[in-house]
């Protein structure tokens, strides 16, 4: 299985050398890292080459990696029925710079690059309707990126005297744990509660 | 029809609201839908009403304490959401389930399926006007979420799928009464299908409605009952297949019409194929024993009576509740043929204790975005057949 997917990569690659980075094999899938400025191409030569035929859609989706210069990756993943085959094409892009959409390749990631812009904000170029889809009507911010906390910002209650649905911001009868239960020995990279008084100036 | 210059003003195209709390909108879906009289000119669903933010949840959690996560997404099926997150698991970390396990596994995915699409079959014939359908369907459905509730203790939200096999051995008796259940099905599909296949009036609201080529359906992202109606020989358990669905007989159904009567006909003929693949393994599971999960324990927690006696089982237990295991870094997609059909979970693993990132591909959010591809040009009331033939939960398309 592994030789026919790197066979096939390197199909793709010496195809489209200029727009495919890098190829990998892991764990029996195949990941082409691609340009982001030409992914439409990948695409549509994944779509049309009659030796890969990968026709059906299957996802879009954003990762988040916050520290990194292009902070987002697109994550696209293809399968292909003749060959009986996935593939999975990524692209780097960061919070301004939009992506080509893909739906005019493939009409079904158009509520997937929706989705992608809705919880992490990536911009797909040439989308026709590109609003939020999962989140309230009036929501702000990008939920899935790492920086936004887990239990927002607002939160909603039906009021009665009002009678309408109010938004507030959101208050905790307890504060959000986010429990850590890495091996204190095996090398977190932080300062364990507690552990800033050995070293910091003594107190009194 | 009005020629083109003597069009009158004060005929226009209609807008009107279809949900969220409509019956026939299976859950809280809200279509807008615009009208030229009866034709459909443009729907719009408006989907996020059920919307819980599951993939930032289970980020925050370890991949034990993600797995009921997955219960709650298509919840008419929930073993078969586990089976795709434990497959992308065991995938990462390089761990075979023993066969037993296997088999249990495929037991329980094949008694979602038969959950899954008794509820669609029933339901969109409600949708179009038969009230007893879900009548007799709802009591074999009760009959196998007794199944559910006695292998896991849950009738809908089990968890009972866990990273490395299922979680508790099934005793004999009620491998038996499966077996015993699944000699008493088909005859109820021929109750079942006496109501439906031929009545004229489901035939007049299905035949002929909702016509997808299969070229449109592949690249719409649409799989499972969506393909085969269209014509597709496709289906994950036999060209992909995961645990043991090689060793097991079955067969495919697939359609010629593309429209909403061939999909119903498949799923009728999967529920019997299903019912004989549990079959085949309620009687495999009465000859062979053997564990259920992997050994490993560095990643399955012991049992508890084990626990109570060693001391090496009690560090793993509470280390494996605790801290739960690590997966080491990499990325995988793993998808199972879920009854509604291809689920999908891509996982990124940083290497700690945590998914990095959990995307949850349902089939039927694939599936909704075509409402306005699939209903333009047909009539108002088919809509609902339409979108009953779809076969849409919420809670995996709002996740």
């Amino acid at each position: 299985m592994d030789e026919t997917l790197k066979e096939l990569g390197a199909h793709v690659q010496e195809a489209l050398p200029d727009a495919i980075g890098e190829v990998v094999v892991a764990h029996g899938e195949l990941t082409l890292v691609a340009d982001a400025a030409q992914v439409i191409r990948v695409l549509t030569f994944l779509r049309d080459d009659p030796s890969s035929r990968f026709v059906s859609f299957i996802d879009v989706c954003g990762v988040d990696y916050p520290k990194r210069e292009k902070r987002f990756d697109v994550v696209y993943h293809l399968m292909s029925p003749t060959l009986n085959a996935r593939v999975r094409i990524k692209v780097a892009t960061d919070e301004t710079t939009p992506v080509a959409s893909a739906t005019p390749v493939f009409p079904g990631a158009f509520w997937f690059e929706r989705e992608a812009f809705d919880m992490y904000g990536i911009l797909f170029s040439g989308h026709p309707e590109l609003r939020r889809i999962l989140t309230d009507y009036g929501f702000d911010g990008y939920p899935l990126r790492k920086d936004f906390p887990t239990t927002g910002f607002v939160e909603v209650r039906y009021d009665d005297e009002r009678k309408r649905v109010v938004y507030e911001p959101v208050k905790l009868a307890q504060e959000f744990r986010n429990f850590d239960f890495l091996s204190p020995w095996e090398g977190p990279e932080y300062v364990l509660p507690g552990d800033e008084k050995a070293t910091g100036p003594k107190a009194g | 029809m009005n020629a083109p210059g003597k069009i009158d003003p004060a005929v226009r195209n209609f807008q009107i609201n279809f949900g969220p709390q409509h019956p026939a909108a299976h859950g809280v879906l809200r279509l807008i839908l615009e009208l030229d009289g009866e034709i459909v000119e443009r729907v719009d669903p408006h989907i996020g009403l059920l919307h819980r933010g599951t993939e930032k949840l289970i980020e925050a959690k370890t991949y034990l304490q993600a797995v009921p996560y997955f219960d709650r997404l298509d919840y008419v099926a929930p073993m078969n959401q586990e089976h795709a997150f434990c497959l992308g698991i065991e995938r990462l970390l390089d761990i075979e389930v023993p066969r037993r396990g296997q088999l249990i596994r495929v037991l329980y995915s094949e008694i979602g399926r038969i959950l899954s699409h008794m509820l669609n079959v029933t339901t969109q014939a409600l949708d179009v006007g038969a009230l007893t359908p879900p009548l007799w369907g709802f009591e074999e459905r009760e009959k196998l979420m007794v199944f559910y509730e006695r292998a896991s203790g849950s009738r809908m939200h089990a968890a009972y799928f866990r990273p490395g096999g299922v979680h508790q051995d099934l005793p004999r008796a009620l491998v038996e009464d499966i077996l015993a259940w699944t000699h008493t099905f088909p005859a109820f599909m021929d109750d079942l299908e006496g109501l439906l296949t031929d009545n004229r009036i489901f035939k007049q609201r299905n035949v002929d409605i909702g016509i997808v080529s299969l070229e449109d359906a592949w690249a719409w992202g649409f799989s499972g009952v969506m393909v085969r109606g269209s014509g597709a020989k496709w289906d994950l358990r036999r060209s992909q297949p995961y645990e043991c669905y090689d060793e097991l007989d079955f067969s495919i159904p697939i359609g010629k019409n593309c429209d909403n009567y061939d999909r119903y006909c498949i799923r009728m003929e999967e529920m019997r194929q299903s019912a004989y693949i549990m079959q085949q393994c309620c009687e495999r599971l009465l000859k062979e024993t053997g564990p259920v999960s992997a050994v490993d324990n560095k990643i399955v927690p012991p049992k508890r009576g084990e626990m109570k006696r060693s001391m090496e089982s009690l560090i793993h237990h509470f280390k494996l509740y605790t801290e739960g295991f690590h997966v080491p870094a990499g990325e995988v997609y793993a998808a199972v043929e879920a009854p509604k059909g291809e689920f999908g979970v891509y996982l990124v693993a940083d290497g700690t204790n945590k998914p990095y990132r959990c995307k949850i591909r349902a089939p039927g959010f694939a599936h909704l975005q075509a409402m306005d591809f699939l209903c333009r040009g047909y009539m108002l009331a088919d809509v609902s057949a339409i979108l009953g033939s779809l076969d849409i939960v919420f809670g995996e398309v709002d996740r």
